[in-house]
Protein backbone atom coordinates (compact mmCIF):
# COMPACT_ATOMS: atom_id res chain seq x y z
CA UNK A 1 0.00 0.00 0.00
CA UNK A 2 2.61 2.25 1.02
CA UNK A 3 4.61 1.60 -2.32
CA UNK A 4 1.87 2.22 -4.17
CA UNK A 5 0.90 5.25 -2.93
CA UNK A 6 4.60 6.39 -3.05
CA UNK A 7 4.85 5.48 -6.85
CA UNK A 8 1.44 7.25 -7.17
CA UNK A 9 2.91 10.84 -5.63
CA UNK A 10 6.14 9.83 -7.39
CA UNK A 11 4.42 10.20 -11.05
CA UNK A 12 2.39 12.78 -10.10
CA UNK A 13 5.10 14.83 -8.30
CA UNK A 14 7.70 14.33 -11.58
CA UNK A 15 4.68 15.03 -13.99
CA UNK A 16 4.07 18.28 -12.29
CA UNK A 17 7.79 19.66 -12.61
CA UNK A 18 7.78 18.59 -16.34
CA UNK A 19 4.42 20.59 -16.73
CA UNK A 20 6.07 23.96 -14.84
CA UNK A 21 8.77 23.73 -17.34
CA UNK A 22 7.13 23.33 -20.73
CA UNK A 23 3.87 25.21 -20.23
CA UNK A 24 3.33 28.21 -21.85
CA UNK A 25 1.01 29.95 -19.19
CA UNK A 26 2.60 31.22 -16.13
CA UNK A 27 -0.92 30.48 -14.30
CA UNK A 28 -0.79 26.78 -15.63
CA UNK A 29 2.98 26.48 -14.80
CA UNK A 30 1.68 28.09 -11.35
CA UNK A 31 -1.19 24.81 -10.80
CA UNK A 32 1.14 22.42 -11.74
CA UNK A 33 3.88 23.49 -9.22
CA UNK A 34 0.83 23.20 -6.63
CA UNK A 35 0.48 19.60 -7.63
CA UNK A 36 4.10 18.78 -7.01
CA UNK A 37 3.95 20.69 -3.84
CA UNK A 38 1.36 18.46 -2.53
CA UNK A 39 2.19 15.24 -3.84
CA UNK A 40 5.75 15.92 -2.38
CA UNK A 41 3.39 16.31 0.77
CA UNK A 42 2.20 13.01 0.48
CA UNK A 43 5.51 11.80 0.02
CA UNK A 44 6.58 13.49 3.11
CA UNK A 45 3.93 11.66 5.37
CA UNK A 46 5.30 8.56 3.82
CA UNK A 47 8.63 9.55 5.27
CA UNK A 48 6.94 10.27 8.89
CA UNK A 49 7.52 13.63 8.42
CA UNK A 50 3.50 14.77 9.66
CA UNK A 51 4.65 18.12 10.34
CA UNK A 52 6.58 19.10 7.54
CA UNK A 53 4.03 17.95 5.26
CA UNK A 54 0.97 20.39 6.82
CA UNK A 55 3.52 23.48 6.82
CA UNK A 56 4.66 22.63 3.09
CA UNK A 57 0.76 22.34 1.74
CA UNK A 58 -0.44 25.33 4.20
CA UNK A 59 2.61 27.63 3.70
CA UNK A 60 4.15 26.75 0.61
CA UNK A 61 1.17 25.40 -1.49
CA UNK A 62 -0.81 27.84 -0.06
CA UNK A 63 0.51 31.05 1.22
CA UNK A 64 3.65 31.18 -1.29
CA UNK A 65 2.23 29.80 -4.21
CA UNK A 66 -0.77 32.26 -4.17
CA UNK A 67 1.95 35.35 -3.39
CA UNK A 68 3.27 33.83 -6.81
CA UNK A 69 -0.69 33.69 -8.65
CA UNK A 70 -1.19 37.39 -7.05
CA UNK A 71 2.20 38.81 -8.55
CA UNK A 72 1.28 37.43 -11.90
CA UNK A 73 -2.65 38.58 -11.91
CA UNK A 74 -1.22 42.01 -10.85
CA UNK A 75 0.96 42.32 -13.43
CA UNK A 76 -1.74 41.27 -15.96
CA UNK A 77 0.57 38.13 -17.02
CA UNK A 78 -2.29 35.41 -17.54
CA UNK A 79 -2.97 35.67 -21.07
CA UNK A 80 0.62 36.04 -22.45
CA UNK A 81 0.64 32.34 -24.59
CA UNK A 82 3.94 33.43 -26.42
CA UNK A 83 6.69 30.82 -26.57
CA UNK A 84 9.48 32.04 -24.34
CA UNK A 85 11.79 28.91 -24.69
CA UNK A 86 15.61 30.10 -25.61
CA UNK A 87 16.98 29.81 -28.35
CA UNK A 88 18.83 26.72 -30.13
CA UNK A 89 22.23 27.16 -27.91
CA UNK A 90 20.88 27.85 -24.46
CA UNK A 91 18.64 24.40 -25.34
CA UNK A 92 21.68 22.53 -26.37
CA UNK A 93 23.62 23.82 -23.05
CA UNK A 94 20.69 22.93 -21.23
CA UNK A 95 20.03 19.45 -22.09
CA UNK A 96 23.50 19.13 -21.71
CA UNK A 97 23.87 20.42 -18.37
CA UNK A 98 21.29 18.70 -17.16
CA UNK A 99 22.20 14.96 -19.08
CA UNK A 100 25.59 15.51 -16.99
CA UNK A 101 23.60 16.01 -13.69
CA UNK A 102 20.85 12.96 -14.50
CA UNK A 103 24.03 10.97 -15.57
CA UNK A 104 26.04 11.58 -12.47
CA UNK A 105 23.49 11.00 -10.09
CA UNK A 106 22.34 7.22 -11.84
CA UNK A 107 26.04 6.50 -11.46
CA UNK A 108 26.34 7.22 -7.58
CA UNK A 109 22.86 5.35 -7.12
CA UNK A 110 24.13 2.60 -9.18
CA UNK A 111 27.73 2.78 -7.72
CA UNK A 112 26.21 2.97 -4.04
CA UNK A 113 22.65 2.38 -3.16
CA UNK A 114 22.95 -0.78 -1.37
CA UNK A 115 23.78 1.00 1.98
CA UNK A 116 21.15 3.40 2.08
CA UNK A 117 18.78 1.02 3.22
CA UNK A 118 20.13 0.00 6.61
CA UNK A 119 18.95 1.87 9.08
CA UNK A 120 21.09 2.93 11.21
CA UNK A 121 18.57 3.73 14.24
CA UNK A 122 17.87 6.97 13.31
CA UNK A 123 14.26 6.35 11.86
CA UNK A 124 13.38 4.52 14.98
CA UNK A 125 14.82 7.30 17.18
CA UNK A 126 12.09 9.55 15.18
CA UNK A 127 9.59 6.89 15.52
CA UNK A 128 9.69 7.19 19.29
CA UNK A 129 9.94 10.75 19.40
CA UNK A 130 6.93 10.72 17.38
CA UNK A 131 5.25 8.72 19.92
CA UNK A 132 6.19 10.61 22.93
CA UNK A 133 6.00 14.25 21.85
CA UNK A 134 3.37 13.61 18.85
CA UNK A 135 3.89 15.10 15.52
CA UNK A 136 4.58 18.76 16.42
CA UNK A 137 6.85 18.10 19.55
CA UNK A 138 9.04 15.55 17.83
CA UNK A 139 10.24 19.19 16.15
CA UNK A 140 9.78 21.70 18.52
CA UNK A 141 11.60 19.84 21.52
CA UNK A 142 15.46 19.95 19.46
CA UNK A 143 14.12 23.58 17.85
CA UNK A 144 13.79 25.25 21.10
CA UNK A 145 16.68 23.63 22.93
CA UNK A 146 19.42 22.93 20.93
CA UNK A 147 18.82 25.36 17.57
CA UNK A 148 16.46 27.96 19.08
CA UNK A 149 19.58 30.70 18.08
CA UNK A 150 18.95 29.81 14.86
CA UNK A 151 15.03 29.79 15.25
CA UNK A 152 15.25 33.66 16.68
CA UNK A 153 17.95 34.35 13.56
CA UNK A 154 15.35 33.38 11.14
CA UNK A 155 12.46 35.48 13.08
CA UNK A 156 14.74 38.36 11.86
CA UNK A 157 15.30 37.55 8.40
CA UNK A 158 11.76 37.17 8.28
CA UNK A 159 11.35 40.89 9.20
CA UNK A 160 14.38 42.06 7.09
CA UNK A 161 12.75 40.00 4.16
CA UNK A 162 9.48 42.35 4.74
CA UNK A 163 10.73 45.46 5.39
CA UNK A 164 13.41 44.69 2.04
CA UNK A 165 9.82 43.50 0.02
CA UNK A 166 7.95 46.71 0.87
CA UNK A 167 11.08 49.34 0.46
CA UNK A 168 11.52 47.46 -3.26
CA UNK A 169 8.27 47.23 -4.15
CA UNK A 170 6.96 50.63 -3.54
CA UNK A 171 6.32 52.63 -6.25
CA UNK A 172 9.74 55.46 -6.42
CA UNK A 173 8.73 58.74 -4.76
CA UNK B 1 11.10 3.85 0.27
CA UNK B 2 14.66 6.03 0.66
CA UNK B 3 16.37 5.57 -2.36
CA UNK B 4 13.29 6.28 -4.65
CA UNK B 5 13.03 9.25 -2.74
CA UNK B 6 16.40 10.01 -3.15
CA UNK B 7 16.34 9.32 -7.05
CA UNK B 8 13.02 11.41 -7.60
CA UNK B 9 14.45 14.34 -5.81
CA UNK B 10 17.50 14.08 -8.27
CA UNK B 11 14.93 14.00 -10.83
CA UNK B 12 12.71 17.39 -9.80
CA UNK B 13 15.74 19.05 -9.18
CA UNK B 14 17.13 18.30 -12.52
CA UNK B 15 14.03 19.26 -14.57
CA UNK B 16 14.08 22.39 -11.86
CA UNK B 17 17.65 23.06 -13.47
CA UNK B 18 16.12 23.02 -17.18
CA UNK B 19 13.59 25.06 -16.83
CA UNK B 20 15.71 27.98 -15.14
CA UNK B 21 18.45 27.47 -18.24
CA UNK B 22 15.73 27.21 -20.99
CA UNK B 23 12.92 29.39 -20.35
CA UNK B 24 13.08 32.96 -20.48
CA UNK B 25 9.29 34.13 -18.43
CA UNK B 26 11.08 35.38 -15.29
CA UNK B 27 8.27 33.92 -13.19
CA UNK B 28 8.62 30.48 -14.61
CA UNK B 29 12.13 30.82 -14.25
CA UNK B 30 11.31 32.00 -10.04
CA UNK B 31 8.86 28.89 -9.76
CA UNK B 32 11.84 26.72 -11.23
CA UNK B 33 14.05 27.81 -8.65
CA UNK B 34 11.22 26.87 -6.04
CA UNK B 35 11.17 23.05 -7.65
CA UNK B 36 14.94 23.15 -6.86
CA UNK B 37 14.19 24.06 -3.18
CA UNK B 38 11.36 21.70 -2.94
CA UNK B 39 13.97 18.35 -4.38
CA UNK B 40 16.30 19.50 -1.89
CA UNK B 41 13.75 19.40 1.02
CA UNK B 42 12.79 16.50 -0.27
CA UNK B 43 16.19 15.32 -0.12
CA UNK B 44 16.64 16.19 3.77
CA UNK B 45 13.31 14.77 4.59
CA UNK B 46 14.48 11.60 3.24
CA UNK B 47 17.77 11.35 5.33
CA UNK B 48 16.17 12.31 8.41
CA UNK B 49 15.20 8.62 8.36
CA UNK B 50 18.77 7.82 8.09
CA UNK B 51 20.60 10.85 10.10
CA UNK B 52 18.19 11.89 12.68
CA UNK B 53 15.07 14.43 13.46
CA UNK B 54 17.81 17.53 12.00
CA UNK B 55 16.85 16.87 8.78
CA UNK B 56 13.45 17.93 9.13
CA UNK B 57 14.75 20.76 11.30
CA UNK B 58 16.54 21.65 8.31
CA UNK B 59 13.64 21.71 6.21
CA UNK B 60 11.71 24.04 8.12
CA UNK B 61 14.37 26.44 7.94
CA UNK B 62 14.72 25.99 4.23
CA UNK B 63 10.90 26.82 4.28
CA UNK B 64 11.41 29.29 6.00
CA UNK B 65 13.96 31.19 3.74
CA UNK B 66 12.38 30.16 1.05
CA UNK B 67 9.77 32.19 2.14
CA UNK B 68 11.30 35.21 2.43
CA UNK B 69 13.28 34.85 -0.81
CA UNK B 70 10.09 34.83 -2.60
CA UNK B 71 8.77 37.81 -0.50
CA UNK B 72 11.75 39.52 -2.01
CA UNK B 73 12.25 37.77 -5.19
CA UNK B 74 8.79 39.26 -6.09
CA UNK B 75 9.17 42.56 -5.40
CA UNK B 76 12.31 43.09 -7.26
CA UNK B 77 10.37 41.33 -10.21
CA UNK B 78 6.88 44.04 -9.76
CA UNK B 79 9.75 46.71 -9.61
CA UNK B 80 11.66 45.64 -13.11
CA UNK B 81 8.11 45.16 -14.63
CA UNK B 82 7.38 48.86 -14.14
CA UNK B 83 10.39 49.79 -15.69
CA UNK B 84 10.47 47.57 -19.02
CA UNK B 85 7.07 46.39 -18.75
CA UNK B 86 7.95 42.99 -19.76
CA UNK B 87 8.93 40.37 -17.68
CA UNK B 88 11.18 38.69 -20.90
CA UNK B 89 14.82 38.19 -19.28
CA UNK B 90 16.31 39.24 -22.97
CA UNK B 91 15.00 42.72 -21.98
CA UNK B 92 16.57 42.89 -19.16
CA UNK B 93 20.28 44.49 -20.76
CA UNK B 94 21.15 47.21 -18.64
CA UNK B 95 24.35 45.40 -17.38
CA UNK B 96 24.91 43.93 -20.60
CA UNK B 97 27.94 44.95 -22.90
Amino acid sequence: MTEVLFFVFAAVALGGSLGVVVSRSPVSSLLFIVATLASTAGIFVLLEAHFLAAIQIMVYAGAIMVLFLFVIMLLNLGHDYRGDIRGRVAMIFGFAVTGGMGGLLARQLGSGSAGLETNLGAGDAIDAALLEHGAVGAIAQPLFTDYVVAFELTGILLLVALVGALVLAKKAS
Amino acid sequence: MLAESLVLAGLIFVVGTLGVIVRRNVIIMFLCIELQLNAVNLTFVAFSRFVGIEGQLFVFFVMTVAAAEAAVGLAIIISIFRHYETVNVNRFDLLKW
